[in-house]
């Protein structure tokens, strides 16, 4: 059966992919793309291991359709750090214990990032809103969201408490 | 945050100790914030198929046919897999420790025995075809009354869930059908109490619910083997199961794993890699087979569900002076490892406590449930939710604060366990004490003062007279002490009175020659369940 | 055989692929769609969408606001005149879920989703419908009650801003927060004249199969005032019509013991808990 191309913009590069009918967006950046940074957890929307950045917007890639981001611009863990250089997410995840398993880790970061990207100086309940889409079963909620309070007041708006 | 609380047993210790009471970072922290650390799925082989299967509908039916025909000639469907398919279809996981029967099919063949239970797989190029060909798959069933409740499985008359264990029990030493035990005499103990509490407790099931559901991908290698990526808990475990179930030797397949998405006990089963690697022998192409989130809630096994019955003596001081305890597994289906639980369970009761007179009969029961395995703790977690529950409540009966309560029953270096082990480097009073601190619970003075290591041994190192037991029989075994050990402490003023003597004097500790110096794990696993080794 | 997919740049070529397939789902945000299409429901297989722009505008003139029916959850919430729906579409699951779940698809949600759906019914709110010929207006209420049959394509959803600020009420019962599904929820639209309410509009989610308005309870308002005295009729009437489920988050005994609880608490305007 025919396959679709689908065109889009992936951490920063133009990617072209063929997807089934029906294929969902995670299916395209793992199978397509061949970046696994995103994980498959439930397909269901429920878990958020799956969330990137579309446009800039936390999306949950397993229930996008991938045809739905043509020509759009797509973000995954795999394009946070910069060079060898980690994000300040990724090192305050790793400072603060914020993972385990390290499965929810790629999503936990992509839901932190949507947030810090519009917010840089959040409140902790800002941050609990952010991540409540996001489950982690191995690690607790604490440490995952004091990393990202602390990736926040390490970033440009350490003003506000 | 983390605190090392090292003033507690300080002379004990080595104080130049390079890793503990420091954080050390995790050696898969790098991978696991950047995205980079491989799962199972994040392999990629070319001409990947995907299996999927078609579960029983039914808590309990007998399987009249099974029509696979348009399955079989759907598009993209590359192999259907039948129970017939399967070299060894019919397993135990404990029977790599030659501990129990084989009760449990691959695929089900004659009876599906519960809902979501394995009947035919489909391994086809994409999962939407695999889905296609499961819908056109004929299956004849004739339901059978189900049975879903411990107590009443253990009935006579009661549906039988499987036909290895009619009496829906499993069977200890080839004959019991639960684990018994028995320390002193409870039931004079009962009649000569100042009270007496008798509770009903239960827990149901509970799923692990991993963020990584259970799946595997397996795919032939060079000289006919085999390569499965998988996220098994316990790999090598897993790598002899496929190999018992598919009757190949264990050096035809080569596990790869370590990394595992959250497992928590519920990735110890072997829930795909049979099938996955069945697959791949069937069509010489790597196999994918991946639980769905719905799978993993309702068909992944759960912690089992629990129904226990406490019954207490205790007096006016706060001395508990007996524990009953009948406890039900619901081991599901299939055995897995509750028959394992259970025994976990008879040798943690009373719980960590010194009481003198203790009395348990735990049964691992089938029922038509999705079959329970392991989780974090399985085998005392419920008991010790239905003991603790029943310390607040023995409490509030005789007047006296939980914290102290539980200090003053806490077991000490140098008593007996109920199961006839002496108690070495006990640490619950110190427990309490840290924990009534830090909640800022008051405590008085002298329990504060307590220790683990002081008021034990003497009247309660004995092993008290056990009706039904052969006189001298119970004699303990000889401690054994390992350098880790606290040395025993000189024995001090019992902090009870002493206990009036038994009516017949527990004989005299005889010298028991000491035990070779080393045991052989598993030689001492499988004393624990009373097999030989094969 | 793969889902195939078509992309329609109008809504009335869409609801014409839409009533010519049988098989054939209309696709928004997908929250719900994809789902289903993981799960491998056979039953979807074709998928429809649109690319029309006017789908997910947000349009109001004076006191009426029309929200384009592809409309998502964040763009309500970015949208200042439609402040009274905020606390509405902040307790639609998750930031990423947000940022996909539309208003028309929330109309279509099974319950106990349609936490937005019953938003829109206590404001009396209307949905235009989509044919392959053209469109008409209809009142929310009978879309919903047709929801599974119709097939129909919404457009859009008109409706008033509430009376005046404080005449808009929701309440949401989760167990989970944030990001909790609904034990039920509570809407309500409570004009007074006098101290006393006119033309009250109750509507509740997750207790029917789709959300519904809850007419005894309205009737009992009417004329009355919004304290323990004023409030007790309605109480006393607040599970009638009500058909609630059994489902993983709640029973149907559960949910209508404590339908009158939480209702009291939204009339009598106390803080949630
Ligand atoms: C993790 C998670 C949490 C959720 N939490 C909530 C919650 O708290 N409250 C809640 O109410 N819902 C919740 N939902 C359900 C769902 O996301 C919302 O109801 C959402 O508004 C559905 O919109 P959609 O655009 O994603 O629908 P879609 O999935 O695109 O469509 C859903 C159904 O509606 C039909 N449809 C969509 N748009 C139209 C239209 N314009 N005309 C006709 N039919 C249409 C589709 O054909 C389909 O049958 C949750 C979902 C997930 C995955
Ligand atoms: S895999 Fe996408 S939310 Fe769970
Ligand atoms: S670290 Fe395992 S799920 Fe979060």
């Amino acid at each position: 059966m025919s396959k679709t191309p689908v065109q889009f913009r992936h951490n920063g590069v133009d990617v072209a992919v063929f997807v089934d009918g029906g294929a969902n967006l995670l299916t395209a950046i793992r199978e397509g793309v061949g970046d696994t940074a995103p994980k498959f957890g439930c397909g269901q929307g429920t878990c958020g291991v799956c969330t990137v950045l579309i446009d800039g917007e936390p999306h949950l890639s397993c229930i996008t359709l991938a045809e739905a981001v043509a020509g759009r611009s797509v973000e995954t863990a795999d394009g946070l750090k910069n060079g060898p250089d980690l994000h300040p997410l990724q090192r305050a995840f790793m400072e603060h214990f914020a993972a385990q398993c390290g499965f929810c880790t790629p999503g936990m970061l992509m839901a932190a990032k949507a947030l810090l990207d519009k917010n840089p100086a959040p409140s902790r309940a800002e941050v609990v809103e952010a991540i409540g889409g996001n489950i982690c079963r191995c690690t607790g909620y604490e440490p995952i969201i004091n990393a990202v309070l602390a990736a926040a007041s390490a970033g440009p708006g350490r003003q506000r408490a | 945050m983390l605190e090392f609380r090292k003033e507690y047993f300080a002379d004990e210790r080595d104080e130049n100790l390079n890793e503990i009471g420091k954080p050390t970072q995790r050696q898969d922290m790098v991978g696991h914030v950047t995205g980079t650390t491989t799962y199972f799925d994040d392999h990629k082989l070319a001409g990947l198929l995907h299996l999927k299967v078609l579960r029983s509908p039914h808590h309990h039916a007998r399987i009249r046919g099974i029509d696979t025909g348009a399955a079989e000639r759907a598009p993209g469907v590359r192999r259907v897999i039948r129970g017939a398919d399967v070299p060894r279809n019919l397993n135990t996981l404990l029977s790599l420790l030659n501990f129990g029967k084989d009760d449990e099919p691959t695929l089900a063949v004659d009876k599906v025995r519960y809902k979501g239970e394995p009947v035919v797989a489909v391994v086809a190029h994409s999962e939407r075809e695999a889905f296609e060909a499961l819908a056109q798959i004929r299956v004849d069933y004739e339901p059978l009354p189900a049975v879903f409740d411990v107590e009443e499985a253990l009935k006579a008359g009661a549906p039988v869930v499987n036909e290895t264990y009619p009496k829906n029990s499993f069977e200890y030493h080839g004959r019991y059908d639960h684990q018994k035990l028995r320390f002193g005499d409870v039931e004079r103990a009962f009649a000569e109490a100042d009270h007496g509490l008798e509770e009903r407790y239960q827990m149901s099931p509970i799923e692990h619910a991993p963020t990584e559901t259970n799946g595997c991908v397996a795919a032939p290698e060079t000289n006919g083997r085999y390569v499965v990526y998988t996220c098994a808990q316990g790999l090598f475990f897993s790598l002899d199961t496929c190999a018992k179930i598919l009757d190949v030797p264990s050096n035809k397949l080569h596990f790869v794993g370590g990394t595992v998405g959250g497992g928590f006990g519920g990735k110890v089963d072997s829930l795909t890699e049979p099938l996955a690697i069945l697959g791949a022998m069937l069509t010489g192409r790597p196999v994918r087979y991946v639980l769905g989130r719905e799978e993993e809630m309702q068909f992944g096994s759960p912690r089992g569900a629990e129904r226990i019955y406490v019954k207490d003596a205790v007096m006016r001081d706060g001395r508990i002076t007996a524990r009953k305890v009948t406890s039900y597994f619901d081991s599901g289906a299939y055995t897995r490892l509750s028959s394992y639980a259970v025994i976990k369970c008879a040798a943690h009761i009373p719980g960590p406590y010194t009481i003198p007179n203790v009395h348990a009969d735990v049964y691992c029961v089938y029922t038509n449930r999705v079959p329970a395995t392991a989780m974090r703790g399985f085998g005392v977690t419920a008991v010790d939710f239905a003991i603790e529950c029943q310390m607040d409540k023995l409490a509030h009966l005789v007047g006296i604060d939980p914290m102290e309560f539980r200090i003053l029953n806490a077991y000490r270096d140098g008593d007996m366990k109920a199961h006839r082990r002496e108690a070495k480097n006990t640490a619950l009073i110190e427990c309490v004490q840290v924990a009534a601190e830090k909640a800022k619970w008051p405590i008085r003075e002298e329990f504060r003062r307590m220790s683990s290591r002081a008021g034990g041994g003497g009247a309660r190192a004995a092993v008290p007279h056990t009706p039904g037991t052969p006189a001298g029989g119970a004699r303990p075994p000889a401690p054994q002490r390992t350098t880790y050990d606290r040395p025993p402490q000189p024995a001090q003023a019992p902090i009870f009175e002493p206990q009036k003597p038994s009516p017949s004097p527990p004989s005299p500790r005889q010298p028991t020659p000491a035990p070779a110096t080393t045991q052989h794990g598993a030689a001492r696993f499988s004393s624990v369940f009373g097999t030989r080794r094969r | 055989m793969p889902i195939a997919v078509k992309t329609c740049s109008s809504l009335g070529e869409a609801a014409a692929a839409l009533s010519t397939d049988r098989g054939a789902r209309f696709l928004a945000g997908g929250t719900l769609v994809m789902r289903a299409v993981n799960e491998g429901d056979l039953a979807v297989s074709t998928i429809v969408r649109a690319t029309d722009s006017a789908f997910s505008e947000i349009r109001s003139a004076g006191a009426r606001i029309a929200i384009g029916a592809g409309a998502t959850m964040a763009q309500i919430l970015a949208h200042r005149e439609l402040d009274f729906l905020h606390p509405v579409a902040r307790l639609i699951g998750g930031p990423a879920v947000r940022s996909a779940a539309t208003v028309g698809g929330n109309l279509f949600a099974p319950s106990p989703y349609g936490d937005f759906a019953a938003a829109l019914l206590a404001l009396d709110a209307t949905v235009s419908l989509q044919g392959g010929y053209g469109a008409r207006e209809a009142p929310l209420e009978e879309c919903l009650a047709s929801r599974e049959r119709s097939g129909g394509l919404v457009a859009s959803v008109s409706l008033n801003r509430p009376a005046s600020p404080g005449a808009f009420r929701f309440r949401k019962v989760s167990r989970v927060r944030p990001k909790g599904i609904s034990v039920l929820s509570i809407a309500a639209h409570l004009p007074l004249s006098g101290g006393r309410a006119t033309g009250a509009r109750v509507a509740y989610g997750a207790m029917a199969p789709t959300p519904i308005r809850a007419k005894a309870v309205e009737r009992a308002l009417e004329g009355r005032t919004l304290d323990t005295a004023g409030i007790a009729s309605a109480l006393a009437v607040a599970a009638e019509g009500t058909n609630p489920a059994t489902d993983a988050i709640a029973s149907a005994w559960y949910r209508r013991e404590v339908l009158a609880v939480h209702l009291r608490r939204l009339l009598l305007n106390e803080p949630e808990r």
